[in-house]
């Protein structure tokens, strides 16, 4: 009697065991160590545990430098992440090392994703289907130093508007020194930190051409429209002198310490501007063009779900990535880190809009372009060298933008094959 | 008896049959067996794995493809790899002579001084003992305009023009060199010291007293009786200069091998190709190209040496 009331207790004890085991589904979660990034994500895995008590979410971190190769190295293995982070921009080298799924149309519609993100989440859609959706967006704008705007006699609250009141306000808050060498810089010159975005999505567009054709895979920028924007961009320096290559190493180090007037930069670097003590600094969308026209550039991490995720685990990771691209998530995301709501609603909040800091970046949202980089890394440096012909080597414009514009297009071809 | 020993035999097996010597061996060769498999396994595996993989287009992301000798031809045809050789050969040129020059005078006068002589050996050798990355960032604020460069603020208060240096084509790699020589003069010197420590006194004695000058001293006795020293320093200079990379790439860290590869190396090269950019197989062509040049500038000079002798 005794001997059987144990063995039935043992068998509900073996019962209720494998039953709760198979309910706790554990996914593993992949990003970069960046502290906030860290932060943030922990916050959203206990109010996602919290709302899904079967799902268990396993965070792994490990540092920027090393992220792809481990990716790849773990996920051939058949290791690795369910559900992972990575830049829209490697999202091609990611599908081709069959590491990503597309996400499933019942799960994810397209048609929503279309109505509910802004238009630049189309960078992660291939054919038919998105391989993956971000939580927060990055845009570019203008930091000006408004300290440096009061001592030049400028109002520090009225930021140039058009490209010709960023070169009027640049040459009026440029100081030199006795010989005529620059001192404090009006406007940053640095194709090197954010200037190469901003040229080739923005200056391209405004002095009417595009950057790339058929879905950026053709350069385009190799004509009268491009040579204007080249020729503005090197005049900063050429002509203009108010910045020169090189400045206090990069522009954005040239702003922190107070020896820049302007600088166009990203969110990603609000969180280092804030930390700045000894000035005010004030936002402003970028500039338009004469007749009005404004363009940006934005980027994203966004997040997508591996090949490894099958069965119950897929659905664990569909539903995680639900919660993470929510509105709700985003919210959190803007508080913790400082990034922009990828979701219109979550985004465009009259309280979000009328903040002087996340304000100007979330409009330029709405007219911002993504370039569908093949090899970032590489492609900027073709920027780079672009204009260091004209400013350190003294090449003619035309000459070196042709230059440019092979080299790129040998980039990306190669990256075709 | 010879029943024990019969069993003993047996019981022992091949082992109790070796002779001392036979034992000896196989312990020397046990315990080197260990080095042996680490040299195999971390080193010469991979060596040979690089050769292979520079026949291919592995790229991480993709598993690679034979073929043939393509990475090789895209190399010759690569107008950034010839800018980038002839760079690195820059490096060598400019780096060992300089830097055996300013060493071999530095040893050769210290060696004379007795006065706080180790106190002054250490200063010279400290540099040798900083990370490269730290003394990269320092100099590269060195090197930066006004206000913030010392070495332009000192030029503009003497009323020179201030230079680019980091920011020009030409001045570039000099300026890169510059703390890379610095940086490796201790060591040299070091050695220097020990190679004139090493001749005998008796020489320069007789030198002296058939009244020889010093410069006679320095060219019929000290510099050849030094050569196996030089050769050394040679040697181990110049693949130092070929390898050269974290002052470069610590010195521009926003463009590395800039501006316009003026300063780039083989090393930071192959770096970019293999790490930024993915290109497994067309690095692993460069290294091997890498691998040759250093090969026959290492044979060569040992077989300069061994005339010497």
């Amino acid at each position: 009697m005794r001997f059987r009331h144990l063995l039935a207790s043992v068998a509900i004890s073996f019962a209720t065991l494998a039953s709760s085991g198979a309910r706790a589904v554990e996914i593993e979660y992949w990003q970069y160590v960046f502290d906030t990034r860290v932060k943030a994500m922990n916050q959203l895995i206990t109010e996602f545990q919290k709302a899904n008590p079967d799902i268990k979410v396993k965070q792994t971190t490990f540092p920027y430098a090393d992220y792809q190769t481990k990716v790849a190295a773990s996920i051939m293995a058949g290791q690795g992440p369910d559900v992972l982070q990575l830049f829209y921009g490697w999202v091609d080298n990611f599908i081709a090392g069959k590491m990503i799924s597309p996400l499933r149309a019942e799960a994810f519609p397209s048609a929503d994703i279309e109505r509910d993100f802004f238009p630049i989440v189309s960078a992660m859609k291939r054919g038919q289907d998105y391989y993956g959706l971000p939580t927060a967006v990055r845009s570019l704008a203008l930091f000006y130093n408004k300290k440096i705007f009061k001592e030049a006699g400028l109002d520090p609250n009225q930021p140039p508007k058009t490209l010709e009141e960023l070169v009027a306000a640049a040459e009026k808050t440029t100081k030199r020194d006795g010989s005529g060498n620059i001192v404090s810089e009006g406007l940053t010159v640095d194709m090197g930190g954010q200037d190469h975005q901003w040229w080739r999505e923005v200056l391209i567009r405004q002095f009417g051409g595009v950057p790339y054709t058929e879905n950026d895979t053709k350069v385009a920028y190799n004509d009268e429209a491009g040579l204007k924007a080249l020729t503005f961009y090197t005049d900063l320096q050429r002509k203009n002198k108010v910045g020169q290559v090189g400045f206090m190493d990069d522009g954005q180090a040239a702003f922190r310490a107070g020896l820049a007037a302007m600088t166009i930069d990203g969110t990603f670097r609000l969180g280092s501007f804030n930390t700045i003590k000894s000035f005010e600094w004030g936002v402003a969308e970028l500039p338009a063009n004469a007749q009005g026209l404004r363009s940006n550039y934005a980027s994203y991490f966004a997040n997508a779900i591996t090949t490894k995720a099958q069965g119950e685990k897929l659905a664990a990771a569909e539903k995680f990535l639900k919660y993470v691209s929510s509105p709700e998530a985003m919210k959190i995301w803007l508080d913790v880190v400082g990034e922009l709501p990828a979701r219109r609603t979550a985004a465009l909040t009259p309280e979000n809009i009328g903040n002087p800091v996340y304000g100007p970046f979330l409009k330029g949202l709405e007219y911002a372009h993504t370039t569908l980089f093949k090899d970032e890394a590489a492609q900027r440096q073709v920027a780079i060298d672009m204009a260091n012909r004209v400013l350190v080597g003294g090449e003619e414009p035309k000459a070196s933008l042709a230059k440019a514009a092979e080299a790129e297009q040998a980039i990306i071809d190669r990256a075709k094959r | 008896m010879s029943v024990i020993a019969h069993r003993e035999a047996a019981h022992g097996g091949l082992w109790s049959r070796m002779s001392l010597g036979q034992k000896q061996r196989i312990w020397a060769w046990g315990f080197l067996a260990v080095p042996l498999t680490f040299y195999a396994v971390i080193r010469f595996w991979p060596t040979f794995q690089a050769f292979y993989l520079s026949v291919t287009d592995w790229s991480i992301m993709r598993p690679g493809v034979f073929v043939g000798f393509d990475n090789y031809k895209r190399l010759l045809a690569d107008p950034l790899f010839w800018q980038v050789f002839s760079n690195t050969f820059m490096y060598l040129i400019l780096g060992t002579p300089i830097s055996l020059l300013i060493s071999f005078t530095v040893a050769y006068y210290l060696d004379r001084v007795r006065f706080m002589h180790s106190f002054i050996r250490a200063l010279y050798f400290l540099p040798f003992l900083t990370t490269a990355a730290a003394m990269a960032w320092v100099w590269r604020w060195f090197y930066q305009p006004v206000p913030i460069g010392v070495i332009n603020d000192l030029l503009s208060s003497l009323g020179i023009p201030q230079q680019p240096f980091l920011r020009s084509t030409s001045q570039a790699l000099p300026a890169v060199l510059a703390p890379a020589i610095w940086a490796g003069l201790g060591f040299q010197i070091i050695i220097f010291l020990a190679g004139l420590r090493a001749i005998p006194t008796t020489y320069y004695e007789a030198a002296r007293i058939d009244g020889l000058s010093n410069g006679a001293i320095l060219r019929k006795i000290t510099l050849p009786l030094l050569k196996p020293t030089l050769v050394f320093l040679v040697v181990f200079s110049s693949i130092g200069f070929l390898r050269i990379f974290d002052q470069v790439y610590n010195i521009n860290t926003n463009d590395p091998g800039g501006p316009l590869n003026s300063t780039k190396p083989l090393v930071l090269m192959i770096y970019q190709t293999a790490f930024s950019s993915y290109e497994m197989g067309y690095a692993a062509a460069q290294t091997v190209v890498l691998f040759l040049i250093l090969l026959a500038i290492s044979l060569l000079q040992l077989r300069v040496m061994r005339d010497g002798r």
